[in-house]
């Protein structure tokens, strides 16, 4: 029996709906199973405390703090370094073997798993350099691993800008730098954004690299030499440990929450940037 | 002018000190886990089962068996559902719908993966260990929870390949009287062919590096696994458990193992780069 | 490559004397600084909240990473005490201050559904090895044996080793988790598990059976009936700081030992 082109499409298109159905299902189903476990222990208190028992009382304020503290800085570091490279790349070489390698390279970086950042940030950052299991090893070991992340949303949003922008710049007499500073870089802006934004989100889930290098004390870091533990590997440990569900759950949320946030912020970014550039 | 090319030459070596990145890490790394390997012996260290870190005997087979088991189950599910997904997105959704769904997509990719290991154990083992028997914590948990973590990654590529393919394609096969569906198998699978291998590969070498979610939801049982039920361990989450006790001959063979993924990973890396790059060289021809 | 690797390593340096100065109000007398078993850090995260809450200015670090990484951060100075909760190797008693904090047994845990009360020694190590692969055969229902083992390197699985292997192995087969409370969460779901952790951990919903027909509880582990038992041990090299000598004798003062206590622990003496 042959079955017509046309039932034949039917088939499988409904199929793909179908698929298309349970990942959303599936997505829904981890944030609503996350939150409606965790939301309603969300209290000003549990936000501004910090945990007594190991955790199974009080609240997640030094997580908080550590997850801040490990990402921000992560970020702080990779950014102006991604955003270089970016600029080396579009705007300063043509493309040649030197480009190759640096993308090659910056590909690789990107297929790196987090465990092997762990390792590494574990023997280089806390051993060799003598910096510990501390908030600094953590959020350097992240800044390497988001570089490529930053480089390549830059790049993107760079080459997105306009050539005429750079030509009527040039134009008025501008050197290559003020060009790239004051018209390319300006209007890349909310394109850059939204690559920091996600790696700051990628910081702040990751757990394996952090636990190798952040370390895992409870209390609020005093400096940066100061181990820390960021929300990510507290529900981590609240989970497994079976120290307190009710306040894993509570700290994921917490975690579901700000990712979430993130997302939306660099969506809004995307598309205010997309509007600006006319893609 | 002058100072452009000075400016020029400092961009250059802050991009190549991001990139000396790579090599510091492989250059530990391989450091800290190279001569544990060949005290032990390649053959022995890759090809024996027997991993008793207490008896100083290094063997990373079942993990390395392990790593392949929950990648190919979790490339398996990671096709079907990211290849549906992309074919609807670009060829059959609304573009409002398609709009709608692109960044559900990317907060699937958003969330935490202690997240989706810590759901997997609550939800989907007891569901595995009362429905198929068994322990539950296996290769089939393992690669359901993996199979969906990497439906980002290998979705958006996929359907950057599928828009890459000239719209020209698609209009003659539909001129030529074939139905849409008929164009998708025909004309853009093939097309878009080299841009979907490189996605899936990407995909597979998340899945082989991930570690936490893995952690929680495959066992991490030290024999090779029979079957799908079976538990198992992977070279990731290997290093994660016994890191943190580690010292001596059994530390450096954490590293050893790192070693192993780190070169896994890179050749998978390599081979998405030298497909994608084909394609990329036979359009600019063609 | 060797000259990226200085300059990563000079701007690490940098970056590092900066912060050092940032840090410096850290570096007073009154800090002590613990690392080591998983076993242990829930209670000394205890020990250090009342700790703290009663001699205000002092500062108390606790951290995981295992018996052995506590040992060796004793040994290079990350940490002013160990904790380890195992027993010490001869050459360990030599180079360390050995200091017992308390008694903590070991309880062998089966699901609330499996019939098997008590078992022998060589029983638990029969099904441990993976020998005896049906519960019929220690007189339980009919149904496979799962035994749950804990990482290599952890203090419970040593000690587990040490009071019950002996010389034979765990099974390969055995799920590796890598907490108590891992290991607890998958014996009370699964009915045909069986595993070993903390006995001040084990809770209501799982159960623990009696070893050698002794039932595992404290008043069996000081009289000393209950033989499945491990020191929690602090260890420091050489004499204890000043600083780190007040935190050990607070958690050896009646008070702290009454917290462990409560904690679900075995008193030290």
């Amino acid at each position: 029996m042959r079955v017509s082109p046309a039932t034949s499409q039917r088939v499988a298109v409904g199929f793909m709906w179908a698929l298309a159905a349970i990942t959303f299902a599936v997505l829904v189903f981890i944030l609503a199973f996350i939150l409606a476990h965790g939301l309603p222990h969300v209290t000003w208190s549990f936000l501004t405390q910090s945990p007594t028992s190991m955790g199974r009382e009080g609240g997640i304020f030094p997580m908080i703090l550590g997850t801040i503290l490990v990402a921000g800085l992560a970020v702080l570091v990779a950014a102006p370094i991604g955003v270089a490279t970016a600029v080396y790349l579009t705007e300063y070489t043509r493309e040649g073997r030197l480009t190759a390698v640096i993308r090659f390279g910056a590909d690789c970086l990107a297929g790196v798993p987090s465990i092997i950042f762990g390792l590494f940030g574990f023997v280089f950052f806390a051993i060799a350099l003598g910096m510990g299991l501390s908030v600094l090893s953590g959020s350097l070991t992240l800044a390497l691993m988001v570089l490529p992340t930053i480089i390549r949303t830059s790049e993107e949003a760079i080459r997105a800008v306009p050539y005429a922008y750079r030509e009527v710049s040039f134009g008025l007499g501008s050197t290559r730098w003020q060009t790239v500073i004051h018209v390319v870089l300006r209007s890349a802006i909310p394109g850059i954004s939204t690559g920091i934004v996600l790696s700051l989100g990628r910081s702040i889930s990751e757990t394996a690299a952090v636990m190798l290098t952040a370390g895992s004390a409870l209390r609020l870091p005093r400096s940066l030499f100061d181990s820390s533990r960021t929300l990510a590997l507290h529900f981590y440990i609240l989970a497994r440990e079976g120290i307190s569900m009710t306040n894993a759950y509570a700290t994921a949320s917490v975690l579901i929450i700000a990712i979430l946030a993130l997302n939306v912020l660099s969506y809004w970014l995307m598309r205010r940037f997309v509007a600006k550039v006319g893609r | 002018m002058k100072r452009d090319r000075l400016i020029g030459a400092v961009l250059l070596v802050v991009a190549l000190s991001a990139i000396s990145g790579l090599a510091l890490i492989a250059a530990f790394i391989f450091r800290e886990g190279v001569p544990i390997i060949l005290r032990v012996g390649a053959g022995q260290f890759f090809l024996s089962t027997d991993w008793e870190p207490s008896l100083g005997h290094f063997g990373i087979l079942s993990m390395l068996g392990g790593s392949l088991a929950v990648t190919l189950g979790a490339a398996v599910i990671g096709i079907v559902f990211s290849l549906g997904l992309a074919i609807v997105l670009t060829q059959f959704a609304p573009p409002g719908l398609a709009a709608a769904l692109k960044p559900a997509i990317e907060l699937l990719a958003g969330i935490p993966s202690v997240v989706y290991g810590f759901v997997g154990v609550v939800t989907l083992v007891p569901l595995i260990r009362h429905a198929l028997g068994g322990p539950g914590l296996s290769v089939l948990a393992a690669s359901i929870v993996l199979g969906i973590m990497i439906l980002p990654t290998i979705t958006s590529i996929a359907i950057d390949a599928l828009q890459a393919v000239p719209r020209s394609y698609v209009e003659g096969s539909i001129a030529l009287g074939a139905t849409r569906w008929q164009t998708v198998t025909m004309v853009l699978l093939r097309a878009a062919r080299s841009g979907i291998v490189a996605a899936v590969i990407l995909g597979m070498g998340r899945a082989i590096g991930e570690t936490m979610a893995v952690i929680m939801v495959a066992g991490n049982a030290l024999a090779l696994p029979h079957s799908l039920l079976d538990p198992v361990r992977t070279l990731t989450s290997n290093i994660a458990l016994e890191m943190g006790y580690a010292s001596g001959d059994h530390r450096q063979a954490l590293f050893a193992t790192g070693v192993t993924l780190f070169v896994i990973i890179t050749l998978l890396n390599t081979a998405a780069l030298a497909v994608s790059r084909r394609r990329a060289g036979r359009r600019r021809v063609g | 490559m060797a000259n990226t690797r200085f300059a990563f390593r000079a701007l690490g340096v940098t970056i590092a004397a900066v912060l050092i100065c940032a840090g410096c109000g850290k570096a007073s007398g009154r800090s002590v600084s613990l690392l080591g078993s998983t076993s242990i850090q829930p209670f000394a995260e205890v020990l250090a909240e009342q700790y703290t809450k009663k001699n205000p200015g002092h500062f108390v670090e606790v951290q995981g990473g295992g018996s052995t990484a506590g040992l060796q951060a004793v040994d290079n100075g990350l940490a002013d005490i160990g904790m380890c909760s195992r027993e010490l190797t001869a050459e360990e008693t030599r180079q360390f201050t050995r200091i017992l904090i308390a008694r903590d047994g070991l309880a062998i845990v089966v699901n609330a559904d499996n019939r098997v009360a008590k078992l022998s020694i060589e029983k638990i190590r029969a099904l441990f090895a993976g020998r005896l692969t049906n519960w019929r055969e220690v007189g339980g229902q009919d149904g496979p044996v799962r035994p749950i083992t804990r990482e290599e390197g952890s203090g419970t699985r040593e000690s587990f080793v040490r009071l019950v292997m002996g010389k034979e192995r765990i099974s390969r087969r055995a799920l590796t988790q890598e907490s108590n409370g891992a290991v607890k969460e998958l014996v009370k779901g699964d009915p045909a598990a069986i595993g070993y952790m903390s006995l001040g951990l084990v809770g209501k919903e799982i159960g623990a059976v009696a070893v050698e027909g002794a039932q595992p509880t404290t008043d069996n582990v000081l009289a000393g009936r209950y033989t499945l038992v491990r020191p929690l041990l602090f260890v420091s090299k050489g004499a204890a700081s000043p600083a780190a000598q007040s935190f050990v004798d607070f958690v050896l003062s009646p008070a702290g030992q009454r917290l462990l206590e409560k904690e679900g622990l075995v008193r030290a003496r």
